[in-house]
């Protein structure tokens, strides 16, 4: 066997070595690579920043476990930016493995800025329904959420007070991994109601979206982990999102080196072919 | 009329809600209203028949003895075990539900995405070849955005962020756009296929 045959058959176990090895090692030894900000991901922060304090936002928490690495670091930076900023987020989730992620990222981030629960944030819980329940809130939060995750009427909230629907919301973040997600929100809240949406997905899904946010439908959106860390870079909280920067930098130089290597043995495999079907 | 009423039936509600989101005024809007209210009720007993149909399929599965059978073992085991301590002992921080969850579920879950990342690497080495001018294109636009979408291709070369983000801005928007436009046109003829009784197939039997 030759050597570039060698090289093109080499056993998978290595590739996946490499790879743990390319995430693992910069993990445990961060080199900090320095984190360019997106426009995309520039806007979004932008549009919070100038939101007045006091105003009320909707956040759907969309995901569940499997996508919780990418997203759950977004919802951090998004909460501390709003209660840095005096905005009060409305939680809620369309898909129900999300709220237990809402109330850890709460639990964090409301006791780092001593926020007061119904005063300051509201946590809806999870509701069955996807775009219907989008569509309901365009006409009665009450009707969608008569009570919130622990079982309190809406109406016996403070912050609640005088939220009737999407009117009464200045803007719609959904933290999404798939359906429903990000195009039902832009479908419903913003192309029927007007309402500004925006959002977070996982890396594979943001390519989807660009559309919308050529087309204004999404004021701003994080992708993946990187979104995650381009938004702690401008609130100047660095966590979860840049500590995986490096290990994503250093694992994505290994896989083009590898497509690189692959592409390489099979030129010279092709030119060897081709001479010997001249010889023959 | 065992077949003529789920079809006036869906001819009804669907009429209700296209006239409920181009005409958001009584009676129409209340009706849309009315009939979202019923939409969640069903959505939410929907995820009690599909845990049925799960338990039903992989019990059918353990009981043949099929290949793979002792996986559905473990997902009944699972399954029981969260749903009853949830049930009985609420899943509250502290509860053997939260713990599950916390260190069994979500764990497991994220290793199942994140496997994903060595597929892509195994895969990228032994399939991802320029074997065309249409393969050698994605994959140059490949290795551009894997390389500009990351901090250490901005350090390499400043221009490398910059192409990727070109890339993702025209290049793919348009394709996207064009899947988009394609699956709406979809959507909108088979909701009217769907109204007008054309398109039967949910009429399971039928």
């Amino acid at each position: 066997m030759s050597l570039v045959e060698k090289i093109r058959n080499i056993d998978r176990r290595i590739i996946f070595t490499i790879i743990a090895l390319a995430i693992i090692v910069p993990l445990l030894i961060p080199v900090g690579f320095p984190i360019k900000v997106s426009p995309s991901v520039r806007n979004l922060y932008d549009e919070l920043e100038n939101l007045p304090s006091g105003s009320k936002v909707l956040i759907s928490f969309d995901f569940g476990a499997s996508t919780y690495p990418e997203i759950y670091p977004m919802s951090m930076a998004i909460l501390r930016h709003l209660f840095r900023r005096g905005v009060k987020p409305i939680i809620m989730g369309l898909w129900p493995e999300g709220v237990p992620f809402a109330e850890r990222a709460l639990a964090v981030t409301t006791e780092e800025a001593g926020k007061v629960y119904g005063e300051d944030y509201v946590n809806l819980g999870f509701k069955a329904g996807g775009i219907v329940v989008m569509q309901a809130l365009g006409r009665s939060l009450e009707e969608a959420f008569p009570e919130d995750a622990y079982g309190t009427p809406i109406g016996d909230i403070p912050l609640m007070k005088g939220v009737r629907n999407y009117d009464d919301i200045a803007m719609v973040i959904d933290l999404s991994a798939g359906d429903p997600g990000i195009p039902a929100w832009v479908m419903i809240a913003q192309g029927r109601f007007g309402k500004k949406v925006g959002g977070g997905c996982t890396a594979v899904s943001a390519p989807q979206y660009f559309a919308y946010l050529q087309a204004g439908q999404l004021v701003g959106l994080m992708g993946g982990m990187k979104g995650a860390a381009e938004y702690e870079t401008l609130i100047k909280r660095k966590d979860l999102g840049t500590a995986g920067m490096d290990a994503q930098s250093v694992a994505h130089v290994v896989i083009v080196i590898f497509i690189i290597i692959g592409n390489i043995t099979f030129f010279v495999e092709r030119a060897r072919r081709g001479k010997k079907e001249e010889v023959s | 009329m065992k077949r003529q009423i789920p079809l006036i039936i869906t001819f009804l509600a669907g009429l209700a809600m296209i006239l409920g989101y181009f005409i958001p005024h009584e009676p129409f809007g209340g009706l849309q209203q009315m009939l979202n209210t019923w939409y969640m009720v069903v959505a939410a007993f929907a995820m009690i028949l599909g845990v049925g149909n799960l338990i039903k399929l992989h019990t059918i599965k353990i009981r043949k003895r099929k290949q793979g059978f002792g996986y559905s073992f473990v997902l009944l085991a699972g399954l029981a075990a969260m749903a009853l301590f949830g049930i009985f002992r609420g899943i509250k921080p502290g509860t053997a539900f939260y713990w599950m969850w916390w260190n069994m579920h979500v764990p497991m879950s994220s290793t199942m995405f994140s496997l994903l990342a060595f597929f892509v690497a195994s895969a990228s080495y032994r399939a991802f070849r320029a074997r065309n001018i249409e393969a050698a294109l994605l994959l140059v636009a490949g290795i551009l955005v894997m390389i500009g979408r990351v901090p250490i291709g901005d350090m390499v070369w400043s221009g490398f962020p910059a192409i990727a983000n070109w890339i993702m801005n025209v290049p793919n928007t348009a394709g996207q756009r064009a899947i988009l436009i394609g699956i709406s046109l979809g959507v909108v003829s088979t909701s009217l296929r769907l109204l007008l009784g054309i398109e039967r197939t949910y009429l399971a039997g039928d």
